[in-house]
């Protein structure tokens, strides 16, 4: 039996809003009954301010598809609709007091029905940009499409790489072997043969003068911009300012949608090369960002 | 999560029994009084030597094998599978194909999956949408490349048999050593493997209301062997390790009742899986039970609702205080259905929602009742949720009536 949450069990026994909505002038459908997860979700939206006024649900799937229909539905009524597209599947599990990682794709579906009612209330055509494929790290709960994906992106060849870029593996590696078949699939189709890296060197914390750490920041930089170039992209340095590195994104890597996990790749080579929590913070963000703030 | 003051309904003894009274009884001094290494030289290992030789005695009954000595202990029915086949490989390096079924428990397909990668060809047999084997296409794959042949007794989710029996003579006929997994089996019905051609036979004691972590392979004399674990000289060479000797005492305990409880398990714990089977199927609509249900284990019932979702079921059977188990998907963190509602070509409308119930000697009648009053409600309940339910029951053509507007 899986270890719900008091929230998650309460929403399951007594959902909320379940059922057919009949005046719904939005709905958004997702999933199918061969993945074994479906969820229907109705909206009835206030044309003049476009406000939820209601919403409702039908499922298809488990104790927890079931809970988090029934509180995604409780989290958006009263929202305009750009409140509720701000709604993520964290919020979702969070609501619920969270949920096993092997269930987070319940919340996903919950926020993917909710952007598909959206778009068929305003006539637009959703498309689905999650392709799920079987859960591979459930620490971190990633799934087998997104390592690859990420390998592939990112010409990574080692555990320790898809651990950085994706967190898969930085759990409790028992997903190890799973990450490796990845990598060796992917790397064969590059006419490459996976070999399995040695167990990293322990860093030993000592103190570096500023012109060793920046040397260093270099060299995680330097490091990265093959990778980057080969995609007709590239990584440059701008400036340090204690604990964030500010970096320029250039050619197919400036608003390439694989940018944030490019950039969390970078940071946690940084954060493994200093030995101390940095930022990597790209520039045309630095406004929104507070000054030293340090990764989550 | 129950309901209070209702009496809980243990109906999951597919994954685990509960260890009979008698054996715990059993087993308690050889915690205490009786600690001594059966492999001591002295009169506290000789002690415990001399009853675990009792406990062997017990077993082989209950397999109906020849010698005692043809019973290797071990930590369960996956260790007995894994060192069944790696040791017919090792005995037979010449030979590079293991023959094995769709339907197998994982660990047999997870081993040989392993096996794959590493070289090896697994023959997986088909089965029919009832769960059975077709004889001809076995027989084919019966050829001097084979190693061994590896398939379950008895199915562990639907209870469907195989004609082991039958197939281990074709394979002796063709060379090829015959292990069976027989988890589900032992304990269940009558076993004769003195007469029998089967070589290797796993088992495994909490399976038979013996105690978890032992569990035992049945090692025909003279079948060729090699040893999984290496070290001390304990069964003989063939398994090292210091015996778990309170489970070797337990599964002894456990073997002696399976023997005195055999009829009932064929008559009482049918009769009452029979009327729970007809009990639900009468109440509740676009249900079926799957498998073989002519030609299956005494005790078990696999039923597939369709349009609801296995997980959902069981949460709510288990506020009610009954506990079954699912073959659906969400029950293990993936989205695919069981692996063997999938190779009998269980539609998916209804092989997400396929709820096992397995019943021991211990149920009772007024248990059965509870639980075909308690299903209907729940299935009602759920499909009430579902999209893909009307007001009269299933949509039509469901994969069109519920359209994602994605592709």
């Amino acid at each position: 039996m899986w270890d719900y949450s008091d929230t998650v069990k309460e929403h399951f026994y007594n959902p909320r809003n379940a059922g057919a909505l009949a005046d719904a002038n939005a709905i958004g459908e997702v999933g199918s009954i061969s993945c074994g997860d479906a969820l229907r979700l109705m909206l009835k939206v206030d044309p003049g301010n476009e406000t939820i006024l209601d919403a409702s649900f039908q499922t298809f799937g488990c104790g927890s598809a079931i809970a988090s229909s029934s509180a995604l539905t409780e989290i958006i009524k009263g929202k305009t609709l750009e409140q509720a597209l701000e709604v993520s599947n964290q919020d979702i599990a969070d609501f619920l007091g969270g949920l096993p990682p092997e269930k987070m794709h319940c919340s996903v579906m919950g926020r993917e029905a909710l952007q598909a009612a959206v778009a068929n209330y305003r006539g637009e055509e959703w498309k689905d940009d999650h392709e799920e494929g079987a859960l591979i790290c459930k620490c971190f709960a990633v799934d087998a499409v997104m390592i690859e994906e990420t390998i592939r992106a990112n010409n990574l060849c080692s555990v320790e790489q898809v651990t950085n870029y994706t967190k898969a593996g930085g759990g409790c590696s028992s997903c190890h072997e799973g990450i490796e078949e990845i990598l060796a699939k992917v790397l064969a189709e590059r006419g490459e043969t996976f070999k399995a890296a040695p167990p990293p060197e322990k860093k030993v914390p000592g103190k570096m003068t500023t012109l060793e750490r920046i040397r260093k920041i270099e060299q995680v930089i330097e490091k990265a911009r093959p990778n980057l170039q080969r995609d007709h992209g590239d990584i440059e340095l701008v400036d340090v300012d204690g604990k964030n590195i500010y970096v320029s994104m250039k050619g197919a890597c400036a608003g390439c949608q694989m940018e944030a996990a490019t950039l969390g790749g970078v940071q946690a080579q940084m954060v493994e090369a200093l030995g101390e929590l940095v930022k990597v913070i790209p520039v045309k963000a630095t406004a929104k960002l507070a000054p030293n703030t340090l990764p989550a | 999560m129950s309901i209070p003051n209702l009496t809980p309904i243990y109906l999951d003894n597919n994954a685990t029994t509960r260890c009979a009274p008698e054996a715990v009884t059993a087993m308690l001094p050889y915690f205490t009084e009786q600690f001594g290494n059966p492999s001591s030289m002295h009169s506290f290992g000789a002690k415990v030597g001399h009853a675990t030789k009792g406990a062997r005695a017990s077993l082989q009954k209950l397999l109906g094998a020849e010698f005692d000595s043809e019973i290797i202990y071990t930590a369960g029915g996956t260790e007995a599978d894994n060192t069944a086949i790696l040791s017919a490989l090792k005995a037979n390096p010449e030979r590079k194909e293991i023959i094995t079924s769709t339907v197998e428990h994982h660990a047999v397909l997870h081993l040989c999956e392993q096996l794959e990668k590493e070289g090896y060809t697994i023959h997986k047999l088909k089965v029919d949408g009832k769960g059975r084997l077709d004889l001809d296409e076995y027989a084919k794959l019966l050829t001097d490349k084979v190693a061994v042949v590896s398939v379950m007794w008895a199915n562990n989710e639907t209870g469907t048999y195989f004609p082991v029996e039958k197939m281990a003579e074709m394979a002796k006929a063709a060379g090829i050593l015959f292990h069976t997994d027989a988890v589900q089996a032992v304990g269940k019905i009558p076993l004769n493997l003195k007469d029998s051609a089967i070589d290797m036979l796993s088992l495994s004691g909490h399976k038979l209301h013996g105690p978890k972590g032992i569990g035992a392979l049945y090692l025909r004399r003279g079948a060729r062997f090699r040893p999984l674990l290496r070290g001390g000289g304990q069964e003989r060479g063939r398994r090292a390790g210091t015996e778990n000797v309170p489970g070797i005492i337990g599964l002894g305990v456990a073997a002696e009742l399976a023997l005195e409880h055999m009829e009932q398990e064929n008559t009482y714990v049918r009769a009452l899986r029979d009327k729970l089977q007809a009990g639900i199927l009468a109440a509740v609509p676009n249900a079926f039970a799957t498998g073989d249900v002519d030609n299956r284990l005494p005790n078990t019932l696999n039923i597939a609702f369709e349009y609801v979702e296995g997980e959902a079921i069981l949460m709510l059977l288990n506020k009610q205080g009954i506990a079954a188990s699912s073959g659906s998907a969400c029950t293990s963190g993936s989205l695919e259905p069981s692996h063997v509602m999938r190779a009998m070509g269980i539609p998916y409308t209804a092989a997400h929602g396929t709820i096992r119930f397995s019943l021991s000697r211990e149920n009772t009648e007024a248990e059965i009742d509870r639980v075909i009053a308690a299903v209907p409600p729940i299935i009602a309940q759920l499909r009430k949720l579902s999209p893909y339910w009307g007001e009269n029951g299933p949509v039509t053509d469901p994969e069109k009536a519920f359209a994602p507007t994605y592709a």
